[in-house]
């Protein structure tokens, strides 16, 4: 049986490069992440992280190469865009939640839209996901009456509501309460162990330890390090990993 | 103030022509205004540079010489019709560039987060500034509205001195200049009949306001 091997990976970064002006943010990146694989990105501030994530969905052009999510080239702008987005979740560190959307709302809105689900439909796979989430007696609510943990939940609810292949996280627990960690941390974890494609912006190193398979360790937009995350963390290769680590360790 | 009594049916007939007009303009520079403000914020540049090239010609031109451009440059190309049409179509061309501004500023004032997310949910353009945009936007698009079409309804005025004619201030125009009324009387009541529109359409404007405030 050799599907596993003849399947695409799920995303395929082939020698991408982004500049900002005269900023090069991403040089020539190169990953591929198979299907069921949960990705943590590491690196210090500015390194590229938030960019790298955002060029995997296209929220952000980048200058050459190629990303294919799926075995499919991501198109430019316009309506093929569109559809691939769709199958790409993301998770925003400000959650960014539709204010004047009630937590329903904000999870139906996409497959009504989007997938041309009827409403009903919709709903019912949404009430689903917030029980799943853990968040269904909130439906109602505005995304201003929740929490910060709760809304960051409606989020990947409201992500994963598209059925996406991949589901990307650019530090979803950076803006939390630190007592709210855990409950959004938990359901990430949960989606890891169901085998979603995951790729994870985040310094929480729990959740490194717990649910990923690999990390990728970034630093001036290269990929420096590319590593099983034991290995990662005990016996980091670069100076630039070592150094980091024992920066983000001590905290 | 005799000459208001006297004249009373003129002036109302003289407040519906203008209410007519400004009805007219009002949908018309709304809708022209709204497509060319998302027209200023669309990913497809010609359309952006259609809208500010629009903005950057009606809102630097005087009222009067759009108006002259409509009533006589429209049937130099080929366009005839009534002057009421022409007048209404520079009121709306001229107002539309100031409320194209009005949605414009609404749209930049809702979180950059928001776009960001309809479009990673998959939405396309049109789909975010929908579903996404326009209704967070309206609640600052509002107060600047409101001024812009205030101001409109004032200009309406302009239209009715360049030819439309029945409206109110034609109607002062008549009684004041052809029957040689005294001017102050007269124009009183062109004064009172511009309230009588303008006064209450702010006090509607207030309402929505704190309507589209609490819907949240
Ligand atoms: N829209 C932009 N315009 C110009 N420069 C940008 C833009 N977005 C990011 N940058 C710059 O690109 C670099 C990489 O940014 P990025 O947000 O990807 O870093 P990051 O690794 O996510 O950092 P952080 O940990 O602070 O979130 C930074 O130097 C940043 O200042
Ligand atoms: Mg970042």
């Amino acid at each position: 049986m050799s599907t596993a091997e003849a399947a695409p990976p799920m995303i395929r970064a082939s020698a991408v490069n982004k500049h900002f002006g005269d900023l090069h943010v991403l040089k020539d990146i190169n990953i591929e992440v198979p299907r069921g694989q949960v990705v943590i990105v590491l690196g210090p501030s500015g390194s590229g992280k938030s960019t790298l994530c955002r060029a995997i969905n296209r929220l952000e052009p980048i200058d050459s190469g190629e990303i294919a999510i799926d075995g499919k080239p991501l198109p430019a702008e316009g309506k093929a865009l569109a559809a691939l987005r769709a199958d790409v979740g993301m998770v925003f560190q400000q959650f960014n939640l539709f204010a004047h959307k009630t937590i329903l709302d904000n999870v139906t809105l996409g497959p009504v839209k989007v997938r041309k689900q009827s409403q009903a439909d919709a709903r019912k796979t949404a009430m689903e996901l917030l029980e799943r989430v853990g968040i269904a007696n909130q439906a109602a609510k505005y995304p201003a009456q929740l929490s910060g943990g709760q809304q960051q939940r409606a989020a990947i609810a409201r992500a994963l509501a598209m059925k996406p292949k991949v589901m990307l996280f650019d530090e979803p627990t950076s803006a939390l309460d630190p007592e709210m960690v855990q409950e959004v941390l938990d359901t990430m974890i949960g989606l890891a162990d169901e085998g979603m494609t995951m790729v994870v912006v985040s310094h929480e190193m729990g959740f490194a330890r717990r649910a990923a398979h690999r990390v990728l360790f970034m630093s001036d937009g290269e990929i420096v390090e590319d590593a099983d995350p034991d290995e990662f963390f005990t016996a980091p290769k670069s100076e630039r990993a070592k150094d980091f680590l024992s920066k983000i360790l001590t905290h | 103030m005799n000459v208001i009594i006297e004249n009373f049916p003129l002036y109302v007939d003289g407040l519906l022509r203008t209410l007519q007009i400004c009805a007219y303009g009002f949908v018309g520079s709304l809708v022209l205004g709204t497509i060319l403000g998302a027209f200023r914020v669309s990913p497809v540049a010609p359309l952006r540079w259609v809208g500010t090239a629009w903005v950057t010609v009606f809102r630097n031109c005087p009222l009067t010489i759009v108006l002259f451009f409509c009533a006589f440059g429209l049937p130099e190309v080929g366009i005839n019709g009534l002057y009421f049409w022409f007048g209404v179509t520079g009121l709306v061309l001229y107002t539309s560039a100031f409320v194209c501004e009005a949605v414009r500023s609404g749209i930049n004032s809702v979180s950059p987060g928001q776009a960001e997310a309809a479009r990673a949910v998959g939405l396309n353009f049109g789909q975010s500034l929908s579903s996404v945009i326009m209704p967070q936007a309206v609640r600052t698009v509002i107060p600047p509205l409101g001024s812009v079409i205030i101001a409109m309804i004032k200009n309406s005025a302009i239209v009715g001195a360049f030819g439309v004619g029945g409206d109110l201030f034609a109607v002062g125009q008549g009684l004041a200049s052809a029957q040689g009324k005294a001017a102050l009387p007269v124009l009183t009541g062109v004064a009172l009949g511009y309230l009588v529109i303008t006064i209450p359409g702010g006090l509607l404007l207030g309402i929505l306001e704190r309507k589209v405030a609490i819907a949240r």
